[in-house]
């Protein structure tokens, strides 16, 4: 019985280091430009998709996977920054979502289109393997996924303290007005944070597709568990998205094995008004939204 | 926002409102079902959009999750009517007092430690999420099988609110009237002067006497319960409930649409949003379909949507309203002078 606990709670911790990833990308560019990135799950099917191609059709090993799905969504998030959100930053939020939606339903309207409705399966050979570590037995795809997702939110930590992009980027998040008058580049650094944000994304898609079969559809409730792990930890906080994530991971592998299915997708939010009556700004929120 | 609705005169306001929806009931007595079902549709979320307009334009909280107060009315009805024959007259009055119930809850437990703005507009889609899940799992209402009523039968019976298509055309366009002429009421009131004055600032409000806390919790309550009304109709009219179509982020969506489209924070701007966007989702919709590419009515309307918010960013009503103003000018100039003075 402990065992299974044991087990449980290990692949719950393991799960949620990606899910980490994704409020990550979410919280970092609310942190910077806030805005709620409403197609934030667009980026994570996005990811899942390029996962299915480089691993299931081109045989990669899943690290490269999720380096090309870096690049590649790097690159997207940065040309939509320019192109698009740039011109809704400073607009009230009831616009600001109008405009997510649209992407949203943009996005999921193309992979509908390109891809079709039914489910691609992403499983491999690698779905199935197991590794035993004393009375642990785990997914060797879990594994695999929550290391590189958890070196990637250690590597992204320390870019942010020490690299000298990573001072713009907090100086702009700490304080518009006065970035610009130290003269930060702030379209520049929004540009980069929302391709960074992307990336977390897609990045996290990629390493989970061993895990979910690629789907259109996927895209709601990836957008619905981001903004819920964010708020838990505090919106805007990385340290926040990162414990919110193991948090809900958690929760989520521990209602799967205590409650039906559909009370284990309930339990986030319920989670989460738990959260708000006794937090209510998360673990690490700020305290000015 | 409020510049708009002030440069025209009053009696010429409820005059042509009035016009307006003389025109749609000889609409609504002329045309085919499918037009008829269309613009049921676009009324009641005209009457729905007014309640989240209430919120947001006028009592300054934004809601991305009004599927919850839509799917509580919708439900209340619902279950009292199939499964113990009750009238939906108490339903919906039902549903309103419970949505108005969970309404202040959330905003009680979101405003009383200042957590506001998109903190309560995330903790209004997670508790419509929350909702739209446990519905699904509950077997009482159905669970994900839904609720279905009885086919109407051809008989047109008030008491019961049951009736043909055209009959709910006139319940939706009585509706749409009353949402439209209790926002222009309401926002003229005491409440409504409150409301705008913790919108714009909310610590000035509060200096001057105003208890903000309470108001919020009031026009959140209000919004929540005039929602439902709407849901409950909605239920009657599409026959039949699931969680995930009425309760489900789409509905959210859908409702917010029509007053951004349109104009926040005027009277008319959800009617011409709702007219604007919803027979432009159906029309894409079957245009994807008789393509065969299903993904079609979700870009074309998504990129509406972006557009839209990028080029007429107070909404149509108001460009309309600018134009008409463009054509009279030379007549009167009475816009031109009314907007200096307020500038």
């Amino acid at each position: 019985m402990l065992s299974l606990w044991l087990n449980v709670i290990a692949s719950g911790v393991l799960i949620g280091l990606v899910y980490g990833l994704v409020a990550l990308g979410l919280t970092i560019i609310f942190g910077v430009m806030r805005v709620v990135n409403f197609a934030h799950g667009e980026m994570v099917v996005f990811g899942i998709y390029i996962g299915y191609w480089t691993v299931r059709i081109w045989d990669v090993p899943i690290f490269l996977a999720a380096a090309i799905a870096a690049v590649v969504m790097f690159v997207f998030g940065y040309l939509l920054e320019t192109l698009v959100v740039k011109r809704f930053v400073n607009r009230p939020h009831h616009y600001q979502f109008i405009v997510f939606i649209g992407l949203s339903l943009l996005f999921s309207g193309v992979l509908l289109m390109s891809f079709g409705p039914d489910p691609r399966p992403t499983a491999s050979q690698l779905s199935f393997q197991t590794v035993s570590v004393g009375p642990l037995t785990l997914d060797w795809a879990r594994i695999q996924a929550a290391a590189t997702a958890g070196l990637l939110i250690a590597a992204l930590g320390a870019y942010l303290k020490y690299s000298a992009f990573g001072r713009s980027l907090r100086g702009a998040a700490n304080n518009r007005l006065g970035g610009l008058v130290v003269g930060l580049n702030i379209p520049r650094v929004y540009a980069v944070t929302f391709g960074i944000g992307t990336a977390c994304a897609g990045v996290a898609g990629a390493l989970i597709s061993p895990l979910f079969d690629a789907q259109p559809y996927l895209a709601v409730d990836f957008t619905l568990l981001a903004f819920v792990t964010v708020i838990v930890g505090g919106l805007g906080s990385f340290g926040g998205a990162l414990l919110g994530g193991l948090t809900i991971g958690v929760a989520e592998a521990i209602a799967a094995l205590m409650f039906t299915p559909s009370m284990k997708t309930a339990l986030p939010y319920a989670l989460l008004i738990i959260i708000l009556i006794f937090r209510p700004r998360g673990f690490f929120g700020a305290k000015d939204i | 926002m409020q510049r708009t609705s002030d440069q025209v005169s009053d009696a010429k306001r409820w005059g042509a409102g009035a016009l307006v929806f003389a025109a749609l009931a000889v609409v609504g007595g002329m045309s085919n079902a499918y037009v008829i079902s269309l613009l049921t549709i676009v009324l009641l979320f005209t009457f729905m959009g007014q309640s989240w307009n209430l919120m947001l334009g006028i009592g300054g909280q934004l809601s991305i999750g009004h599927a919850l107060f839509i799917g509580i009315g919708a439900y209340a009805v619902a279950i009292l009517n199939i499964k113990y024959g009750v009238t939906p007259w108490i339903g919906l009055l039902l549903g309103a007092v419970i949505a108005g119930f969970v309404g202040a809850v959330l905003a009680w437990l979101s405003f009383r430690f200042e957590v506001r703005g998109i903190y309560f507009a995330l903790l209004t889609i997670a508790a419509a999420e929350f909702a739209r899940i446990m519905f699904g799992g509950w077997d009482y209402v159905g669970g994900m099988q839904g609720l279905f009523y009885q086919a109407p039968g051809g008989t047109m019976d008030l008491g019961m609110l049951r009736g043909d298509a055209r009959f709910y055309y006139f319940v939706a366009l009585a509706l749409a009237a009353i949402g439209i002429a209790g926002t222009e009421l309401i926002s003229r009131s005491y409440w409504g002067y409150v409301w705008r004055a913790m919108r714009d600032d909310d610590e000035a409000a509060r200096a001057l006497g105003v208890r903000t806390f309470r108001h919020k919790v009031l026009v959140v309550s209000i919004s929540a319960a005039t929602a439902a009304i709407g849901g409950g109709v909605l239920g009657l009219v599409q026959g039949a409930i699931f969680p995930d179509s009425i309760m489900g982020m789409a509905i959210s969506v859908d409702v917010l649409i029509g007053p951004v489209v349109g104009g926040l924070g005027t009277a008319f701007g959800p009617l011409v949003g709702s007219m604007a966007a919803i027979p432009l989702h159906h029309a894409m919709g079957a245009l994807g379909d008789s393509l065969g590419l299903p993904g079609l009515n979700s870009v074309a309307y998504g990129a509406v949507l972006i557009l839209v918010v990028w080029f007429l960013p107070d909404g149509i009503w108001p460009a309309i309203v600018r134009l008409y103003g463009a054509i009279q000018l030379p007549a009167r100039g009475r816009i031109s002078q009314l907007r200096k003075v307020e500038e």
